[in-house]
């Protein structure tokens, strides 16, 4: 593994001071960068470090405030996207930037065409992916519309663009995040034949796994600066995280054994399908008992929302069944919706707080009464609502958990992530449910508010309480679980106790492999 | 009284005093530049067939500007140091108003008159005599329906553009009412007529509402494809139904005396208001609805959910808010209130139905909620300045026949681009220069 | 009804459809680049007066198609600086320009002419005249084919031509040129476009301004062709019937090119006959004229075939961070 340049040899990209700030926030404070030529190189970081920020500067999808982008050791100016593509620079972005209705070769030439007229860079386009699919294992059919494509495919269809547009660069923004295990495995395949090509290769994950598994360096950032570069084969995956949070991670969390008594809820064959007639849950079937917390790990998009929405009332079921405490909850009609589920006695801290947990323009006190505005404490009269005192309330609410700025006159909006999360947290544990559906918890959020959240959870478990936990971190569903069941592809592909299990067992029931699968 | 309450009404009685200080401040030198300008231009004052001066012109534009510099400024420090957080509510429309008014007085001025003169007519049109006010505020009546219509809808994100064709229908149940019940006293009459309005309006958008609802049909277009055919349907049924046999005149029989409507001359003759005033109960009607859609946006459990789905219908869907029902809701609400435009309208002025009843006060209501920014207290301020409008733009018409009434037209669309279209171009200079003060202070 | 009787119908509808056909490619230019365009009736009318003006001050009426066509531009800039530039609301600024429309054209031909909101009478090279195609004389004489060449293909103004080749035309750009497939991409995934290296502003901003000159050319059509001179609200809602045929057509050229025929179809039968018999009912002329905006709502209600809008209309494009 090459990781150090000859003086003769100029780093593939340099960069030097780059700053760059969206209002008051500075993403990127004076951040300098050396990436060989012919190498990965990985940058990892918590959400909101700056990463993907850092790579739309050397893209030029944003212009830097400060700073010197180098490429292969010309000093390089980059202010828009034509610029950086001109310099050799490809990005493949986190959500795909493909047009659904366009084929898979219309997408390719998209911004390359040859002349003005289509016809030609068709057909020249047409025989250089060929070609470009054998050179790298990326086979798709040149005719086939996006929006028919897997998630791999589609992701082949960009690596492709950038090719097509011969890139001797490419960045890669959480290129896994969507894909099964098996299907990055083969990405990572062709990363290392893009490798071996003389490409360079900038890959920024949260994923500390892929970063070991595939770089050959690795930087580290965090709240906008870079903390440190170093060779990938000299570090391990605890000092990476340590230095990615800037102090040591208590991956595990303080719990007693779970003390569980009868079954709260229990689902029976539960199946989903969705506007496009797609199946999105299948047969699932499970049960949550009181006092314990079922964990439900699963790359994201293999059913775990649509079980959460399921249970919380936001989606209907096509078919099963739904007991909570013994009697069975509609699943369709009038009576399937958030507000009959509330009443039963199911809470829901919702997977995405911006879009759903959560009226970003609303007030802290209006938010409060989110979901429980019908709720007769919160009414003045048959038409009119107590605002006086939901506003009291929130008051109190917002002490007794820690939020800051303690204003019930603050607009959602302008919270941070972490004190968002724990207005939703406050308000959905407050009602004291029987069941807590639980989605994401501490996405976006702070390490100090990630504590506090989990504490709580842990102690309306210890209240008694069922909770259905669904993450797509593993080391919280490790943490937090008693008991953890594996989702894929819309199933439930099996349940392991914690301390029975590990990384790798579940890795495997999350790509869809059963060890088992005679037996079940 | 608790501490806190008290603090509150500190703050709310020096917010009251500095703002009466600075709405003085602004009077007296407005007054004071105008008088300036008035006696620089008054000498070259053309005479028929002659044009104004090139410096007089642009004595007038630097004064306009200079004005408008002047209100936004003072303002502007009001703003930022009693009030920051009715930046959006205050300085943003009002900038944007000033914006409208100096490119309408570019407009005035490319054809060869004087926008100082402009509005010296319209503003003693409108509210420099009882008459004047009569005319204004039967006007506004018409535009705060069509506004808090508009507004209502915009809370739960449509944009409902069939107030025209909402309203005309609206008038439609008013004949209907009027028309086919012996009414013996107006207040039953209008109790009834209200219902029949409402109902109505409501009808018309009912339609586009559940398209939009079950179908995801594009409301707007909708609601335009339903102005046009409300507009058909109406010459239809006035000709082949309504007309009375024998008159040529698409229009129905005159409602009968008991259903007419006391008019502002009547209740009360001595604000100066004259027999002929349109001016009517409704107004008071129109007042209600003010109070009404407040209570029912910011304080009930329907606008909560209106509001709340209006800002996020995946949030709306967790919180079990069905947005079926929110859209019907708030679309029936929309159009009923379109169609109560009828009341003042039908009953209260014409006292039949004609062709074109509502006479683009449907349209008004688009400029009038996005200057009012979709709140009643803004709605009404707008539309009493739409009604100011209208009335000066009859006067104007008079006194300064080179000035159309179209001119109207051409504020409304004015008004509507500043707003609401350019929104951005407006608020986002006035948020960096907060976010400057702010750090330097 | 006999051959003549049709030919006189269909030459009617021909002329009719020609500003529907031109205003609705204009709209699907717009909205294929994901901008909503609802002041297509504005651009039209405001076409219409500074074309009819500009022919009735310099006697030329290629000066006032040009005249025409800035104004539209002017308008269709104004659109492109609210929606595009300022990420304003695409409807709302279609409205203001509708209104904006609708009041200066007044005023200012009110000033310039008073006349009532008119313009003068148009009259010889003031007006687009109708041409002769060759042999149409000669072919006169033929039975059936010849007065269907001679009294409806041939003695239109050059507009309609225009009108119709730009059918073919509007095709051939949108689906066999990089300038086609880069517009139809920033209507259904701007990001897409912009991560490409090409601008988003740059690829909207055009084919906001082609709408302006399509626009142009149907409201100078209207004034210097189908009549001689600017009246009052000239424009009399074609911009929003082009609109219901774009959606009607699902913003296809093609199609269109159906959905204008009919329409103006429809408006040269309800001019032509004040009273139609379907099956023994008299059908009201108000029914005829409101047909065109039921049988849009129908459309859009989904009932008979779904018409999906580009994906990225009605939203500004706002780079994410």
């Amino acid at each position: 593994m090459t990781e150090t340049a000859s003086a003769d040899v100029p780093y593939a990209i340099e960069l030097m001071g780059i700053s760059k700030a969206f209002g008051p926030v500075q993403a990127n404070k004076d951040i300098s960068l050396q990436v060989s030529k012919g190498t990965i190189h990985g940058i990892v970081g918590e959400n909101g470090a700056g990463k993907s920020t850092l790579m739309s500067i050397l893209y030029g999808f944003y212009k830097a405030d400060a700073g010197d982008i180098y490429i292969n050791g010309q000093l390089t100016h980059i202010p828009d996207s034509q610029a950086a593509i001109r310099a050799g620079i490809g990005m493949v972005h986190q959500h795909f930037k493909l047009v659904e209705n366009f084929t898979v070769v219309e997408n390719v030439i998209l911004g390359a065409e040859d002349g003005a007229m289509l016809k030609p860079s068709v057909a020249k386009a047409r025989k250089l992916l060929k070609q470009l699919a054998e050179e790298y294992q990326l086979h798709v059919d040149p005719d086939s519309v996006i929006e028919e494509l897997s998630v791999g495919h589609a992701q082949r269809v960009e690596i492709l663009k950038q090719l097509y547009r011969e890139a001797d660069i490419l960045i890669l923004d959480e290129p896994t995040g969507v894909l099964t295990p098996s299907e990055a495995n083969h990405f990572f395949r062709i990363l290392d034949g893009l490798k071996a090509e003389g490409k360079t290769i900038v890959l920024i994950t949260h994923k500390l796994r892929e970063i070991m598994r595939v770089t050959d360096t690795v930087s580290v950032m965090r709240r906008g600066e870079m903390t440190d570069t170093v060779p990938t084969a000299s570090t391990s995956p605890e000092e990476l995280a340590e230095m990615m949070v800037g102090r040591k991670v208590l991956l595990r969390v303080d719990k007693q054994p779970a003390k569980s008594g009868k079954v709260v809820v229990d689902v029976r064959n539960l199946t989903v399908r969705d506007d496009q007639k797609v199946e999105r849950l299948k047969d699932v079937s499970l049960s949550v008992r009181a006092g314990e917390i079922l964990g439900i790990a699963g790359v994201a998009g293999n059913g775990q929302s649509e079980l959460l929405k399921v249970l919380g009332g936001m989606i209907p079921a096509t078919s099963g069944t739904i007991e909570m405490n013994g009697a069975a909850i509609d699943l369709t009609g009038k009576r399937s919706d958030g507000q009959s589920r509330r009443a039963r006695g199911i809470s829901h801290v919702p997977e995405d707080r911006q879009r759903e947990g959560l009226i970003m323009p609303f007030m802290a006190w209006e938010n409060m009464a989110f979901g429980y505005h019908n709720d007769p404490a919160y009414q003045l009269n048959r038409l009119l609502m107590d605002n006086n005192a939901l506003k009291r309330i929130t008051a109190d609410k917002m002490q007794s958990y820690d939020v800051r700025p303690p204003d019930p006159m603050l607009a959602a909006k302008n919270f941070s992530g972490g004190n968002q999360q724990k207005l939703v947290v406050a308000r959905e544990i407050e009602r004291n449910p029987d069941l807590l559906l639980v989605g994401q918890p501490t996405r976006g959020v702070d390490i100090g508010a990630i504590e506090f959240i989990h504490k709580q959870i842990i102690a309306l478990r210890d209240q008694g309480k069922a909770i259905l936990l669904v993450s797509v971190e593993l080391d919280e569903i490790f943490g937090l679980s008693d008991r953890i069941a594996v989702m894929f592809d819309g199933r439930i592909m099996g349940e392991r106790l914690p301390d029975e299990t590990d990384e790798r067992e579940l890795g495997l029931l999350m790509a869809g492999v059963s060890e088992e699968k005679g037996a079940a | 009284m608790s501490e806190a309450a008290r603090n509150r009404l500190t703050k709310g009685l020096t917010d009251l005093a500095f703002l009466i200080l600075a709405a003085a401040i602004v009077y007296f030198a407005l007054r004071w530049m105008t008088a300036g300008v008035e006696a620089m231009i008054d000498p070259v004052t053309p005479g028929r067939g002659e044009s104004w001066p090139l410096w007089a012109q642009i004595a007038q534009l630097v004064y306009l500007v200079l004005a408008s510099v002047l209100t936004i400024g003072v303002l502007s420090v009001l703003v930022f140091f009693r009030v920051p957080n009715m930046r959006d509510a205050i300085l943003v429309p009002a900038t944007s108003i000033a914006l409208a008014i100096i490119v309408t007085a570019l407009v005035i001025m490319a054809i060869g008159e004087s926008p100082l003169q402009a509005t010296q007519v319209m503003v003693r049109g409108a509210v420099g005599s009882g008459y004047g006010w009569g005319y204004t505020l039967f006007y506004a009546t018409n535009f705060i329906f069509t506004g808090l219509a508009v507004a209502v809808a915009f809370h739960a994100k449509m944009f409902n553009i069939g107030g025209e064709g909402q309203a005309a229908i609206g008038g439609l149940g008013v004949a209907i009412v009027c028309l086919s019940v012996p009414w013996p006293h107006w207040s039953l009459a209008l109790l009834a007529a209200t219902l029949g309005a409402a109902a109505f309006g409501a009808a018309w958008a009912a339609i586009p509402a559940y398209l939009q609802a079950k179908r995801g049909s594009h409301i707007v277009i909708t609601t335009i494809m339903f102005n046009f055919i409300a507009s058909a349907l109406l010459v239809y049924l006035l000709v082949n139904v309504f007309r009375v046999p024998g008159s040529m005149a698409p229009e129905t029989a005159r409602f009968a005396e008991p259903t007419h409507l006391p008019s502002a001359y009547d209740i009360a003759p001595w604000l100066g208001f004259r027999r002929s005033t349109p001016l009517n109960v409704s107004f008071l009607v129109a007042i209600a609805a003010c109070v009404g859609v407040w209570l029912l946006i910011w304080k009930s459990r329907l606008g909560y959910e209106i509001r709340a789905f209006g800002h996020s219908q995946t949030g709306a869907v967790y919180a079990g808010i069905h947005p079926v029902r929110i859209i019907m809701l708030a679309m029936l609400i929309s159009g009923g209130l379109s169609g109560m435009m009828a009341l003042n309208a039908v009953m209260g002025e014409a006292e039949r139905l004609v062709l074109d009843p509502v006479q683009g006060a449907g349209f008004v209501g688009i400029a009038v909620a996005l200057m009012g920014r979709s709140h009643p207290v803004g709605v009404f301020l707008a539309a009493l300045l739409f009604g100011m409008l209208y009335q000066g733009g009859a006067e104007l018409e008079f006194e300064m026949p080179a000035i159309s009434r179209e001119m109207l037209l051409v504020i409304q669309a004015l008004v509507i681009l500043f707003t609401g279209a350019l929104d951005n171009m407006v608020r986002e200079p006035i948020e960096r220069l907060f976010l400057r003060l702010r750090k330097g202070a | 009804m006999d051959l003549s009787t049709v030919i006189l119908l269909l030459d009617s509808s021909v002329r009719l459809a020609t500003p529907l056909l031109l205003a609705c490619l204009a709209g699907l230019f717009s909205e294929r680049a994901g901008i909503i365009d609802i002041g297509l009736e504005g651009k039209l009318l405001i076409a219409a007066f500074f074309s009819a003006s500009a022919a009735a001050y310099t006697g030329n009426v290629w000066l006032g198609l040009l005249a025409g066509v800035a104004a539209s531009m002017v308008f269709a800039g104004l659109h492109g600086l609210a929606s595009i530039t300022f990420r304003g609301n695409q409807l709302i600024s279609g409205v203001a320009i509708n209104f904006l429309a609708a009041g200066m054209t007044v005023v200012i031909g009110e000033s310039w002419f008073a006349l009532g909101g008119r313009t003068p009478q148009l009259e010889g090279a003031g007006r687009f005249h109708n041409i002769t195609l060759p042999f149409a004389e000669a072919a006169q004489g033929v039975p059936f084919i010849g007065p269907i060449y001679h009294d409806l293909i041939s003695g239109h103004s050059i507009l309609v031509y225009v009108g119709f080749l730009m059918v073919p035309l509007t095709w051939w750009v949108l689906f066999r040129t990089r300038f086609g497939l880069r517009l139809r991409a920033v209507g259904e995934n701007p990001a897409a476009v912009d991560t490409a290296g090409v601008s988003v502003v740059g690829m909207r901003f055009t084919a906001v301004l082609i709408a302006g000159v399509l626009c142009g050319i149907a409201g100078a059509y209207l004034a210097t062709g189908l009549s001689a001179g600017f009246v009052k609200d000239m424009s009399a809602g074609r911009g929003f019937i082009a609109l219901a045929a774009l959606i009607f057509s699902k913003w296809r050229p093609w199609y269109a090119l159906m959905a204008c025929l009919l329409f103006g179809l429809l408006d040269a039968t309800g001019s032509l006959f004040q009273n139609i018999q379907v099956a023994g009912i008299s059908v009201p002329v108000q029914f005829m004229q409101a047909l065109p905006y039921i049988l849009t709502v129908v459309i859009l209600a989904g009932f008979v075939g779904k018409a999906i809008p580009p994906k990225a209309g009605g939203t500004p494009y706002v780079k994410e961070q």
